[in-house]
């Protein structure tokens, strides 16, 4: 320690959003979280254990369980001048709050002509991957990304885990944080930030002219391991992170198929009108001319989330599936 | 359906006696509000000045709304409209024990609450006008009134959806010492709803410095509460969190206020939420759409027979206050305001098509 460069610093995803949550509680006295469980027993996933010692129940407030009342009066104390970081344990029990999220949250400002800005943050998990079967295993990011009026994002790696909470505190309007459960045990080295995390903008994490294979979140880990599976067969692939998934970063995802000429979508959610269908669709209207192959997507089966292992894991998209697809959209 | 039980001199009602044997905390609060507050009498010229006020704000909610009932007739405004006539004494009453620095949350029938608040007619009219002038600059119309400038928060048109937001103003206050109160307004519709439950229990856990007021005009539209609620009994229930609850007459302004009053001034000196069950009546129909096919038009006639503005002016009359010249120069004050408002709102510009995205977010409401 002492002066210097800042060095890297091992970490896990859960302990960069702890620190991303300390560190925003520290520097703004209006900043506070809430949520069930966030306090005493230290978020259920243990994102903020420790931060009620130094907080204090006041900034680290355990709720009943009322997504609606909690998640409401989020807004509230954010129209009232406070800096609010709710957490909603997992999007499955968010659809309780989805009135107060959709009419009021993501409509007020608008309503009101301007006059009433919510600068409100949602964190909540999402996604499968361990065994929890239907109810807490759903994909519903894509949803919230249909709702003008708010941003949607995922950090899928521990430098956006880290650094995501600051710009989405900053951001006058609600910022909806949805992070893949089976991230929070990620860990690895953590870089000092090169620059502040862009939420206007997709991230490459893997440049590459052959093709662009286009994720987001939980996704992202299996999709970059396609990527060297299919550089082994000689396949050089781009892998954006969308990261924002409201509103989309249009520019990124044209200029790679320009490049590329080829596309994947990785998306967990159901195919069905989901955000993978929406990326597809766009570039069908942008990138149509530039296209050598159809667009491929690779979403979860049509199914609520089995609890037995094999279903569950044929059920999601995996890393095979994104290299097959790339190999139907190459070869 | 027989009128609001038991409130007829224009006493507030604690809700002690039905609620004998709730969670001791609600007993123990219930017991402490027991005395009754018996409505003032004004001895001096300062106390009928105030009936004077009193009776112009309720005027102005009943002509600019009668107002209202012609325009939508000729089509001059569109949407949904949801008429105050008849509950005018709700949302007067509890605004005199508000002060500029507290909050309002509304429903969709908010023109009352919007103008006893100190909305400008001109601005609410310009609203229903969907005009650039209008208080919500057009985009939200008669359900969507909003004016943060007097901490006015709309305007919510989801039965039960304005509760969380209200409570979370009120931790606002909480957190930040701000000895103010959230007052916030629902209908006995909201009842039935988990949001009100939520609220309700988040509130009084949190000891949040929020009042409730529940316009109940018996009705969530076509059904009647006896067929909506199992438990009619509203202040009882709510007491049951264990917050002060009063059951009040709706229909006298003057008992509305003082329960107001006595709530808020608990609520700032820190006693938490306060709960008013306001009995009260509409009048009209629950929207302009509404043929009003399921109410009885004697039971209507009957509560008409309470009208708070007529029941104020006799009580004033019986005082010996002020001179019918007086009355009339309130009328006369009303009607003009109204009408410069509806001109104004006529003749106000629209907000031009290319810009539609605005408002939608932050960065957008920059865009023109
Ligand atoms: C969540 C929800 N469900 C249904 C409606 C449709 N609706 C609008 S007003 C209303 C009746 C509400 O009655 P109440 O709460 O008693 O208020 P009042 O209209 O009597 O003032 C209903 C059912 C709605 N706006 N929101």
């Amino acid at each position: 320690m002492g002066a210097g460069q800042p060095q890297e610093q091992k970490t896990t995803y859960r302990e960069a959003m702890r620190e991303a949550l300390r560190e925003a509680m520290r520097s703004d006295d209006r900043v506070f979280l809430m949520g069930e469980d966030v306090g005493r027993y230290g978020g259920c996933f243990g994102v903020s254990l420790g931060l009620l010692e130094e907080f204090g129940p006041e900034r680290v407030r355990d709720t009943p369980l009322s997504e609606s009342a909690f998640v409401g009066a989020g807004i509230g104390a954010a129209l009232a001048g406070m800096r609010p970081v709710v957490e909603i344990m997992t999007v499955n029990f968010s659809l309780l709050a989805l009135d107060q999220i959709l009419n009021n949250a993501a409509t007020l400002l608008h309503m009101s002509g301007g006059q009433l800005p919510v600068p409100l943050v949602i964190r909540m998990t999402t996604g499968a991957g361990r065994q929890l079967a239907a109810q807490h295993s759903h994909s519903l990011e894509g949803w919230y990304a249909h709702i003008p009026g708010i941003r949607v994002v995922a950090p899928a790696t521990l430098e956006d885990a880290r650094h995501m909470l600051a710009p989405a505190l900053a951001d006058p309007d609600p910022v909806l944080i949805f992070e893949h459960g089976s991230l929070y045990n990620a860990s690895g080295e953590l870089a000092p930030p090169a620059a502040p995390v862009d939420l206007d903008h997709a991230a490459i994490r893997r440049p590459g002219t052959d093709i662009s294979l286009i994720t987001y979140g939980g996704s992202l880990p299996k999709t970059l391991a396609a990527a060297d599976e299919l550089a082994a067969d000689g396949i050089d692939a781009e892998v954006i992170d969308l990261r924002t998934l409201r509103p989309l970063d249009d520019a990124t995802i044209t200029a790679s198929v320009a490049r590329t000429h080829r596309a994947v979508i990785i998306d967990e959610a159901w195919r069905t009108g989901s955000l993978a269908a929406e990326v597809s669709a766009r570039i069908a209207e942008r990138s149509f001319y530039e296209l050598d192959a159809p667009v491929e997507r690779v979403c979860s089966a049509e199914v609520p989330i089995p609890y037995a292992r094999q279903l569950e894991e044929a059920a999601l998209p995996q890393t095979s599936d994104i290299v097959a697809a790339a190999h139907r959209a190459v070869d | 359906m027989s009128p609001a039980r038991g409130t007829r001199t224009g006493k507030t009602s604690p809700t002690s006696k039905s609620a004998k044997k709730p969670e001791k905390k609600a007993t123990k609060k219930a017991v402490v509000n027991k005395q009754s507050t018996k409505t003032r009498r004004p001895t001096d010229r300062s106390a009928t000045g105030h009936r004077v006020d009193l009776l112009e704000a309720m005027l102005r909610i009943r002509r600019f709304e009668e107002r209202c009932v012609e325009l939508y007739s000729a089509a001059e405004i569109r949407g949904f409209v949801h008429l105050y006539i008849g509950e005018e004494a709700v949302a007067v009453g509890v605004n005199e024990a508000l002060n500029p620095e507290d909050a309002v949350v509304s429903t969709y029938r908010e023109h009352g609450h919007a103008l006893a608040r100190g909305i400008p007619a001109e601005a609410v009219m310009a609203e229903m006008y969907g005009r650039t002038t209008g208080c919500s600059g057009g985009r939200g119309g008669s359900m969507h009134l909003f004016d943060a400038s007097r901490r006015f928060y709309g305007g919510n048109a989801i039965v039960a959806g304005g509760l969380p937001l209200a409570a979370g103003l009120a931790l606002a206050d909480r957190m930040r010492a701000h000895p103010r109160v959230t007052c916030c307004f629902f209908g006995d519709g909201a009842f039935a709803e988990g949001e009100f439950h939520e609220t309700a229990n988040l509130a009084a856990l949190w000891n949040l410095p929020l009042l409730l007021v529940c316009e109940n005009n018996l009705y969530a539209m076509g059904t009647g509460i006896e067929r909506h609620e199992a438990q009619t009994d509203l202040a009882m229930r709510t007491a049951s969190y264990g917050m002060v609850a009063w059951a009040v007459d709706g229909m006298d302004v003057e008992a509305v206020e003082q329960a107001a009053r006595r709530a808020c001034e608990a609520i700032r000196a820190g006693a938490g939420p306060h709960f008013l069950e306001l009995r009260t009546y509409r009048f009209r129909a629950h929207s302009m759409y509404d043929p009003d096919r399921y109410r009885d038009k004697a039971e209507i006639e009957r509560w008409k027979g309470r009208d708070p503005i007529t029941r104020l002016m006799d009580r004033m009359r019986e005082d010996g206050e002020p001179a019918d010249k007086e009355l009339a120069a309130i009328e006369r004050r009303v009607t003009n305001e109204i009408a410069h408002a509806v001109t104004a709102a006529e003749e106000a510009p629209e907000e031009p098509v290319a810009d539609l995205l605005r408002h939608v977010t932050s960065a957008s409401a920059e865009v023109s």
